[in-house]
Formats: structure tokens, sequence, C-alpha cells
């Protein structure tokens, strides 16, 4: 079902809530057993069904997102709700309070069932760097999800919920959607509050939306975004009415796609190089104008994005010391210094430790301007590169990743090829621009594969008409696997 | 033989009531440890900070004051050091878009010491260490609270222009509203940053003495160091740069650490807060709300013709300058009376008390009556320090002096019968008047205390000399 289908049902009393939550509950206890999407199953979401219900038959007004089972990546703090970002460091970390998106999402009267699996603090694009063991592809489960957002992803192209959220920092909302066949939304920075959200790279860090729909996708949008006080990079004055936008198009008439060409051609694999030509013809079929563009500093795309991120991961990340919360390892005895040594060295995963040491390196002192510096010149440029075709273009669009979701462990001892593999999705957050990535068709293998679309800042609504009319399009557009 | 080269770095606790960048009560250092805090202040996953207003506000109502440029753009950045004072193991502070630069502020002696910043920060958290335990504990109730830090140019060239810079500083955030300045509650602290060079030479190598929380820890630790340095120079050895602490006990200051162990900060912009940007209008506006500073009011003391010493005391201390105002719009008798008063037996009896002007009762009021009842000579000048105290306590001194019948006997009757009656009563006291007019103070001592202090002495001396005619 749909969350449009679930509210309607719910509402017209035709499903209780209690039953469709356990139902929920009951499949994600499956599709944990298959393919460990999940780091915490919350069995207490079923009391919240049952006052969703007692609220029903009192004749309450009821939210936009009434009764609808959602999945929250578990780097976005839920009250009472374990949240370990998929970190040991905070293996027994209960926040005290909700994400802002987490309180918009339950006022609306959605139920949080699960917090989702992911590599541990968002570092990861296969979901193998969780702490909470590797999450697999429900489409081949010898393969990886994709990640960060491995969890949510695979709880969403199972059916466990109809949408689940994520993060994305450099892709990670959309290469797991373009792994899994679903919907991959990241919004332009600011639109959805970043507050309760654990933050690995703050200024590249935003929340997205995995969908099976566009307009569960809208549903979704219309609960979270507004201006949140507590998040002071939060967009003022945004009223995006999605809900409302989102089928308002049928075609695509006089809208002008280009397609960038530095990433449209070697370096992807033939399938994905097909599905894009494909993708090509289809938008063309709909009305649109589909001419290639060059972007020329997308290259240093990657080269910029591996200096941003780490070096703000390891400052954000210095809290977690073993002094105030967060687990510890080592003695009283042992002192201060050597119980934060020891916590962080023994409770980060490696890829963590290895993101620090980059990161704490490109921000020492006499290296700042060679790296950080640099690295914050070139985003510049990649923006300007971006705004001079969006002179031109409605939209821009690569390959979400330039191959199909890879084998467990085959890119482990690579970490640059995996790095690399990052060089459609850092661009949007490099340049704080909403993206998508819509699941266009499937490999050889029956793998499915996902096409990128940016949009100018602040034209969220348009990327999601865009989905719609593709959607509203095709056959079989991001169905559900069979589990 | 050398010449003292001295730059301060003083913080300054805000007097905000919320935190920096949170919603959390600043005021509760107080307050049973750990109660005022929240996701942001114990750095806790996903918190974000918001920038209090009112900080920002004060911070560049200050850097005004001190004649900073105030630039249209300002900026947070984060310096890193792992402590655990500090949830986050960075602090917020700025960098190199602080809010206000190249300042000045006047000595007495004309000298002008330049002022490199002022910018805005968080404070830390306190450690506390119970005794026979093996670990310390974290109260977080003062992280987060807002911190102004300024920090000068090495022009400072004495420990006694240190001590008055400090003590402007103090009088003009007082004067301001923007904290309470004060040493004594950690709301002021400074650092010292000293060396020594031989005249027309390049600067030496400068020592930091961190922490110092009195303006007199900070003139005697400048004087320590400056013989300190001095020997060491004279023994042809050289100065260390190192940061030095100053043990109050032993009047000394102690090695802290040598360069070498510096940290690396790491700054970096916050990427949680963009960067505000500071309108000419809202210049133009706290501009408006600011309150008169020190040396205005100095100038103004001055104009009124009070005594140059009392005036620069005065106007230095804020409520001190508040309490002489307002006397001196209702009072219609000289200025300098009031000055007078306020500096020498009311400064006097706060002093002994260890007191404050505005901790007392004494309410501008009573002291503009207290002096009325003087210059209308309805009580002398001694009755008048008589009942100071109790004036200081509250009570109206025109009702102390009715109650306890305290107005001068200016009926000549009934000087006259008292003045009598000594007479009679002192006959060689009299011969010796007789003999010496100038001893007839002793005589007019006894009327006096016959009177119980009373009596209008002039009247009583005219009265004695018409007698004993
Ligand atoms: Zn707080």
């Amino acid at each position: 079902m749909t969350a449009h289908e679930i509210v309607s049902k719910i509402k017209s009393k035709k499903l209780s809530a209690e039953e469709l939550i356990s139902q929920a509950l009951k499949k994600a206890k499956i599709v944990q057993e298959k393919y460990n999407a999940f780091i915490t199953i919350d069995d207490k979401a079923i009391n919240k069904a049952k006052e969703l219900d007692t609220k029903i038959s009192n004749g309450e007004e009821l939210g936009l997102l009434a009764g609808v089972p959602v999945v929250v990546k578990d780097n976005i703090c839920s009250k009472d709700l374990r949240t370990t970002a998929g970190s040991k460091i905070l293996e027994t970390f209960i926040p005290p309070y909700n994400a802002t998106v987490v309180e918009r999402l339950e006022a609306a009267g959605a139920i949080v069932i699960a917090k989702a699996n992911m590599d541990e603090f968002g570092m990861g694009s296969s979901n193998e760097n969780s702490a909470y063991g590797i999450a697999k592809n429900p489409w081949d489960s010898s393969r990886v999800p994709g990640g960060s957002s491995g969890g949510s992803a695979i709880a969403v192209a199972t059916g466990v919920v109809p949408f689940a959220l994520g993060t994305d920092t450099g892709g990670s909302v959309r290469q797991p959607a373009s792994f899994t066949g679903t919907i991959g939304f990241k919004p332009t920075y600011g639109q959805l509050s970043r507050f309760g959200v654990v933050a690995y790279a703050s200024s590249l860090d935003q929340v997205g939306v995995i969908a099976r729909s566009s307009q569960d996708l809208a549903l979704a949008m219309e609960a979270m975004s507004s201006h949140d006080k507590n998040d002071s990079t939060s967009i003022k004055n945004t009223n995006l009415e999605f809900l409302k936008s989102v089928a308002s198009k049928k075609d695509l008439t006089s809208i002008k796609i280009g397609l960038i060409k530095e990433l449209c051609n070697e370096g992807n694999s033939d399938d994905v190089l097909g599905i894009l030509q494909e993708t090509q013809k289809q938008l063309e079929g709909l009305g649109a104008s589909v001419e290639t563009v060059s972007l020329e500093n997308v290259r240093y795309g990657i080269a910029s994005y591996y200096l941003v991120a780490p070096a703000e991961a390891s400052s954000n990340l210095a809290r977690y010391d073993g002094m105030i919360y967060s687990n510890r390892v080592g003695e009283n005895s042992e002192g201060q210094i050597d119980i934060m040594m020891k916590t962080r060295g023994e409770l980060f995963g490696p890829e963590v430790r290895k993101r620090i040491l980059m990161g704490s390196y490109a921000l020492s002192a006499g290296y700042y301007d060679a790296f950080y510096g640099k690295a914050l010149k070139v985003r510049k440029l990649i923006a300007n590169d971006f705004a001079r075709a969006f002179e031109s273009y409605d939209f821009l669009m690569t390959p979400t990743t330039p191959s199909v979701a890879y084998k467990i462990g085959e890119k482990t001892d690579d970490p640059l090829a995996m790095y690399l593999d990052d060089i459609d999705t850092v661009l949007a957050n490099l340049v704080g621009i909403p993206a998508i990535s819509l699941p266009m068709g499937q490999s050889k293998d029956n793998l499915p594969i996902g096409i990128q679309f940016f949009a100018p800042a602040l034209k969220d609504e348009t990327l999601l008409q865009l989905s719609n009319i593709i959607e509203q399009n095709s056959t079989n557009f991001a169905p559900i696997v069979k589990i | 033989m050398y010449e003292t080269v001295i730059g301060l770095e003083v913080h300054l606790a805000l007097s905000t009531n919320s935190k920096m960048f949170c919603s959390c009560p600043a005021e509760s250092q107080k307050n049973e440890a750990n109660t005022a805090s929240c996701p942001v202040c114990l750095g806790l996953p996903g918190s974000l900070p918001t920038i209090n207003e009112h900080a920002v506000e004060k911070g560049i109502m200050f850097s005004l004051a001190l004649d900073c440029q105030v630039p249209k753009r300002t900026q947070f950045h984060r310096k890193h050091y792992y402590y655990p004072d500090q949830p986050k193991n960075y602090q917020i502070s700025q960098y190199d878009h602080p809010v206000g630069e190249h300042g000045k502020l006047s000595l007495s002696n004309g000298r002008q010491i330049g002022i490199t910043r002022c910018h805005l920060e968080e404070d830390a958290g306190r450690l506390v260490h119970p005794s026979y335990v093996d670990y310390s504990l974290v109260d977080v109730n003062r992280a987060g609270t807002a911190l102004i830090e300024m920090v000068t140019e090495p022009e400072i060239e004495s420990s006694d222009e240190a001590r008055e810079f400090l003590r402007k500083i103090r009088a003009i955030a007082q004067a301001l509203g923007i904290s309470d300045a004060n040493p004594e509650e950690g709301k002021m602290r400074a650092d010292v940053n000293i060396s020594l060079r031989k005249a027309g030479e390049e600067l030496g190598t400068k020592v930091e003495i961190k922490n110092l929380n009195s303006f007199k820890s900070v003139q005697r630790s400048i004087e320590f160091e400056i013989k300190r340095q001095t020997r060491i120079l004279e023994d042809g050895g050289k100065i260390r740069q190192d940061t030095m602490g100053w043990d109050d006990g032993g009047q000394k200051t102690y090695l802290m650490r040598t360069k070498e162990g510096e940290a690396d900060y790491s700054y970096m912009p916050e990427p949680d807060l963009p960067p505000l940007i500071i309108s000419q209008e809202q210049i133009k506006q706290i501009k408006a709300k600011t309150p008169e500073l020190p040396d205005s009011k100095l100038a103004r003391y001055l104009e009124l013709k009070i005594k140059e010493q009392d005036a620069k005391q005065i106007a230095i201390d804020l409520h001190i300058s508040k309490f002489f105002d307002e006397v001196s719009t209702s009072y219609s008798g000289n200025s300098q009376t009031i000055a007078n008063w306020l500096t020498g037996d009311i400064a006097g009896y706060l002093n002994n008390n260890q007191l404050k002007i505005q901790e007392t009762k004494l309410s501008p009021q009573n002291l503009r009556k207290l002096l009325e009842l003087i210059d209308s000579k309805t009580i002398s000048g001694k009755v008048a320090k008589d009942i100071l105290e109790d004036v200081i306590n509250g009570h109206d001194p025109a009702k102390l002096v009715e109650e306890r019948a305290l107005g001068q006997i200016s009926d000549n009757s009934a000087i006259i019968a008292i003045a009598q009656k000594v007479i009679d009563d002192n006959p060689e006291l009299v011969e010796r008047v007789r003999a010496n007019p100038k001893a007839i103070n002793a005589l007019l001592g006894l009327v006096m205390r016959e009177s119980k202090g009373k009596a209008n002495p002039e009247l009583v001396r005219k009265t004695l000399q018409d007698i004993l005619a």
C-alpha cells in the first residue's frame, strides 16, 4: 500500500492502525531476518497505533500521515528510542529528544516502527561499515544494498513501509535507492531540518526520503518541510506546496534537460549507459528536449568532497569521547586522556577512524588553506558551473551510480574505487541543490538502475513533478521486491 | 633599563538571560550541578547551536564603545581541543571575522591603547575534583554561557597602566550593562602577554600569564615577570615563549606549558551557523540604545566643577555615578557637596562594611534630604554624620531628626539658659576665658555636650561671648 492508501483506509476505518502496524512490525522482522535492514525494531510502536485508534474512535482530527508506518535511519534522533548512528560508540544512546523531522512525522500521525541499519555515522556507500552487521540487497542478497542509508532503502523496497527517512551527505539516499529500485530524494540544503540528525559533515548533510511513489514522497515532504528555528541553516519562508504541485503537470512539454557530458560516458557500465539512453528517449517522448552540456569542474567533485566531508566529520565526531555520554572504554585510574583515546580507538570502526584522521590532517594548522580552504574554493567553482547550466536547463541529469549494486566484499579492499562511485551524487551536496534518483530500469542481471536529476536550489517541487510524470508513464515503476 | 611591553586579553561574561547558543538560563552557576542543561549545551548527538541575538547586540555595543570597527559580516568558528569541560570538544568562538576590530581606549596619562579585536564565544563547563576518589565530575551549568573576549595591541607599558586599563574596561562594561565584569565572581578574567626589550629594539619574546582573576594578581604577576625576565636577560639568558600560571599564595608565576605543548586548535568555520550580516540600521539602533560611558560622565562632572579626583572616582563606578546623577538632579546645593559625601563618609562606610552602594538601602532622595537638613541648619554636620549609618540603612533623615529630636536648638532663650548654667558651674574655666578669649572653645564644648549636640554652635559662641562680655 502507498502512504496515501493507508491514510485513506485508516481515516475511513477500513483498517485499524493497530492491525496495520502489527503487520508492518511482522514484516519488518522477516526482512530483518533476511537482510539485516534494522538496528532496532520498536515493538512499542503498537502502543502508538492503539493511541491513534482511540483518537479515531473519538472522532479527533487526524494528520496527513495518520497511521503510516515509517522507518527512520538510525542517525536521526528518536525520543526514548535508541539511536546508534550505526556505531558501537552510541550503542546505548537513548535520545531525550526527537529530531525535528521525526517530531513532524509523528505530529502528522506517522508511526516509527524501526531504526534502519546504516554505515557508521553515514560513512560508506555499501552498508558494509555498520557496527551492527552488513545489510543485504533484497534484489540479490549476495549484493550490497548501497549506503549509507541501506536499511531505509531495503525497508521501502521490500514494502515494509511506504517511505523511509535517510540522510544524504554525498549520495547516501540516492545511491541505495538506485541499488534497490526505489526513489531517493535529497532536498535543497536547509529544506529539511537537521536538528536531531547526528552530524557527519554539517555543510553537506541533508535528510532525504526514500519512497516507491512520487506522491508519497510529496506527502512526506509536505509533513516535514517548513522552517525550523532550532536549525540556523534551515531555509526561511519555504512555502513549497509539495502535495498541491506534485501531480499538477502531465508531461514535459517545453522542459529542457541537460545531460552532463563529463559523467555520462566512459566510467559507467554498459548497462547503465543503456538505461541512460532509454531514459533520454522516454523524456523526449514526454515532450522534453535533452541536450548534452559540459560542466568542466565536476571532475573535481570527489576530491573536494573527500576533503570537506572528513574535515567536518573530524570536528563533529570529536564529542564522542566517553566522558559525558556514549560508551566508554577504560578504568578511572587510567585517566581522562587514556580513556578518551581508548574509547575512540576501540569503539569507532576503521572507516570512521580513517576519515577522522584525514579530516584532522586537512584542518591542522598550516594545511587549512592547502586542503579544506582549497576544497571550499573548488566547491564554489562547481556551484558556478551548475548555476550557469541552470540558466539554460530546467534539470540536469546523470546516472545515479556508474554501475549496479556490487557483491558484498567486492570493493572493501579498494576504498578509492568505492569513493569514486560517489562521483555523480556528491555534486548535489557540494552545491546544496536538490536531486532525485529515479528507478529507470534494470540491468541484464535484473538489478535496478537509477538515473539522477538535479534541479536548482529551492526547486524541490519540480523534481517531484518530474518524478511523478515519469512514474505515471512507466509500468512497474519502483516495484515491491518479493521476499 | 628595559622597556616593558604588555598586551592583555580580557574575558567578560555577558549578562544575558540565556546561554550563547541555547535557551538554558545563563545565571545558574550556583544552582545544583547540571540543572541548566539541554541537548545543545550537553553536545548531544544531533543538537545544533542557535545564536543568542542579545549576546551579539551586547558584543556590538561593547565593540562600538571601544571605538572598534564593526564589520558588515561576522562569523563563528570552531576551536578544537579535547577537555571534559567542553562537551563537544570544541568551543564555538570567532576567528577571522570577529564582531569588532581596530579599536582604542585612552588612559588618564593620555596614552592610547589599541584594541586588536573583540569576539564572542561560549564558556566551558566546570570540573569538580572530589577528594579521595579516582574521578572528577563535570558541571555543565556554565558551559555555553556567553563571553566576549577583548584583545589589546602590545602597547601597555606598566603594571599600573594594565590595572587602569582593566578598571576602565570594567567600568565601560558595567556602564553599558553588558557584563557585571566582576572578577571575584568569575565574570571577568584576564590573560597577560608580557615581554621586555631595550629601547628602540624589536619586541622581545613574550610570556603569557593565563587566567588572572583579580586586578591585583594582574598587577603583581606583571611586576613579578618584569623582575624574572630582567634577571634572565641580564644574566645573558633568553626568554622562552612559555605559558605561565599565577600562584596567588606564593605570589609568583609558574610554568604551565612550553610552546611545544601548545594545542593546534584547527579552527574551522562553524557550518551550523551561517555568517551574521550586521546592517547599518542595526548599528544605528544599538548606538541609540548605548548608555553614557564613564569618560563622558567624567567630562560632565568636571564641568560641574567637581574636584578631578572625586569626579574620576564617581564616574568610573556605574552605581555611584547613577546615584550621584539622581541626587544631583533634585538637589539645589553645591554638586561638590554630594561628591564629598559619596567619596568621603559614604565610601568609607561601604568600604568598612564590604558593601556596594546598590547593596544598601540608601536612596538618592534620603541623601538629598540629609544634605538639605544641613543646608537649612536644621542639623549640624556632626549630627548628619552620626545618623548617616541609619540613613544608609533606609531611614528617612527628616523622620530621624524628628523622632530623636535632633534638630538644632536655635532658640535663643534655651541656649542662654544652658550657657548660663555652664558658666555658673565652671568658675575656673570662666576665669581662664577672661584671661585668654581663645579658651572659649572649652566652654562651648560643654554647652554642646549639655545640649546633646543639638545647639547651633555659632549661636552658642555668640551667646557665651555676650554673657561674658
Ligand atoms: Zn542548553
